[in-house]
């Protein structure tokens, strides 16, 4: 549950502030409320915690992040949840 | 190494190894506790006990969201999916989490409309296509997960969404290492501090730790690099008679934390006077409530909830283990009643729990058929 999932920022939709995220070939709109303080452009990547962007990442952090998850055995929970997001 | 060639640098972690080797005192046993239940499943899936040196010990802490709600908070939930109107809605982790008359799994399988969710605006998406129903959102975590919950109720809110409410189980780190520094049989010598609840509030709120209790914390990220270098990072200050917080997960986590996720935080969350952990008891301060400008989305009022408390099954020892006290194999129900497949106490549903890490990487390996002594000789 505290383990996070890297995704790069697709597209951006205004209010409230929403981003489509990429994480592995899937696409699926994340919440990016909580980073309103330095909000995220297109191109960037932020760590994803259920459907929440939480915070920014480099290009370099976000591969750590994904290996992490392989390593771990969680990236097929990592997945699974992604494919969940509803919304 | 296992799995060594995975991993970023593995020169670096080899020199990094022997660099704990050089800074470990023979003659001192050096007890550092891992607060985050992600870096005790990361501990264990690295199979880390082996590369350090024996006198190097890892305590567990209370830092799995699952693990520490008592069964009581579960029960309470569950109470509401029994409503023919309710919609009860957790994450994956919850959904095998025995409670006294089962989990919410087995609640579904009874037939009860109980759902997972992968995200809090899925529970509220759920609201708004079933206006005709009422959407129970259990919600559990620490301070990485509150600010979602926090973010969803504003949102809730600037919708008037009426059918949509929160049971809200959030729950705050600092208190339960208080609660933990003042049980008077720990003796802990530092923490690794953790990784992503760290992203949300940040550093500051860990230098007591180190000013009263002169004990040091290292902010920690989740690889096996990240873990030994901040397993350095303790062992210099403890070597140099140093207590400071230090962050080596500078890369994600800001020493200010994410301000907009703790804003988020305060206007909808208080403080709850007390609250129970599992194996912890009552700790005052120590977990959040949902204001009253938000009660209307608030199960505990829009509902009345029984606080049911529940004792643990008499010989779990979940408590003990979540406190560090006791080993997971040291708990008489370790891999015999108690196992993944068949959890009795939390700490063995999820992946985060040490008794599932343990069981996972050091009891399956133990316990694999061994060929050579298997035959007879």
């Amino acid at each position: 549950m505290c383990l996070a999932i890297p995704g790069k920022i697709v597209e951006l939709v205004a209010d409230p502030p929403l981003g489509v995220v990429e994480v592995t070939g899937v696409r699926r709109r994340v919440d990016l409320g909580l980073l309103q303080d330095d909000p995220p452009q297109v191109g960037d990547w932020v760590l994803i915690h259920v459907g929440f962007a939480m915070s920014r990442i480099s290009e370099r952090e976000a591969e750590d992040q994904m290996r992490t998850l392989r390593i771990l055995g969680e990236d097929q929970a990592a997945m699974d949840e992604v494919r969940g997001y509803q919304s | 190494m296992k799995f060594v060639d995975e991993f970023r640098d593995p020169e670096v972690i080899g020199r990094t190894a022997d660099e704990i080797r050089r800074l470990a005192h023979p003659g001192r046993h050096y007890r550092l506790m891992e607060v985050c239940g992600g870096h005790t499943h990361a501990i264990y899936r690295f199979g880390l006990k082996d590369v350090l040196p024996s006198n190097i010990e890892l305590i567990h802490g209370p830092g799995c969201p699952v693990c520490v709600l008592p069964m009581g908070r579960i029960d309470d939930g569950l109470a509401l999916a029994q409503r023919p109107d309710v919609i009860f809605t957790a994450f994956g982790d919850m959904m095998r989490v025995p409670g006294a008359h089962g989990s919410p799994l087995e609640h579904k399988a009874r037939g009860l409309d109980v759902r997972i969710v992968y995200s809090p605006s899925d529970a509220i998406k759920l609201a708004r296509t079933n206006p005709g129903r009422h959407v129970v959102f259990f919600a559990i975590g620490f301070e990485t997960t509150a600010p979602s919950t926090a973010l969803t109720l504003l949102r809730a809110r600037a919708e008037g969404l009426k059918n949509f409410s929160v049971f809200c189980n959030h729950v705050t780190i600092i208190p339960a290492i208080r609660a933990i520094l003042d049980s008077p049989d720990m003796r802990l010598d530092g923490f690794i501090g953790p990784g992503h609840v760290s992203t949300v509030i940040g550093c500051r709120p860990y230098e007591w730790i180190a000013r009263d209790e002169r004990k040091p914390i290292v902010v920690s990220g989740f690889e096996p690099l990240d873990l030994l270098q901040s397993i350095v990072m303790l062992l210099r200050q403890l070597e140099a008679g140093r207590a400071e917080v230090e962050n080596q997960y500078t890369r994600v986590v800001p020493w200010e934390g994410n301000r907009a996720a703790l804003r988020a935080m305060a206007e909808v969350f208080s403080l709850r006077p007390y609250f129970e952990w599992r194996g912890l008891g009552f700790i005052s301060q120590s977990a959040l409530r949902i204001r009253d400008e938000f009660a209307q989305w608030d199960a505990e009022r829009v509902f009345s909830v029984a606080g049911v408390r529940v004792t643990d099954p008499k010989a779990a020892q979940c408590g003990e283990v979540l406190k560090g006290v006791l080993k997971p194999v040291q708990c008489k129900l370790f891999g015999r009643e108690c196992t993944p497949e068949h959890p009795v106490g939390a700490l063995m549903v999820s992946s985060e729990g040490s008794c599932a890490a343990y069981y996972n990487y050091e009891h399956r390996k133990a316990n694999a058929p061994m060929p050579s002594l298997a035959a007879p000789v």
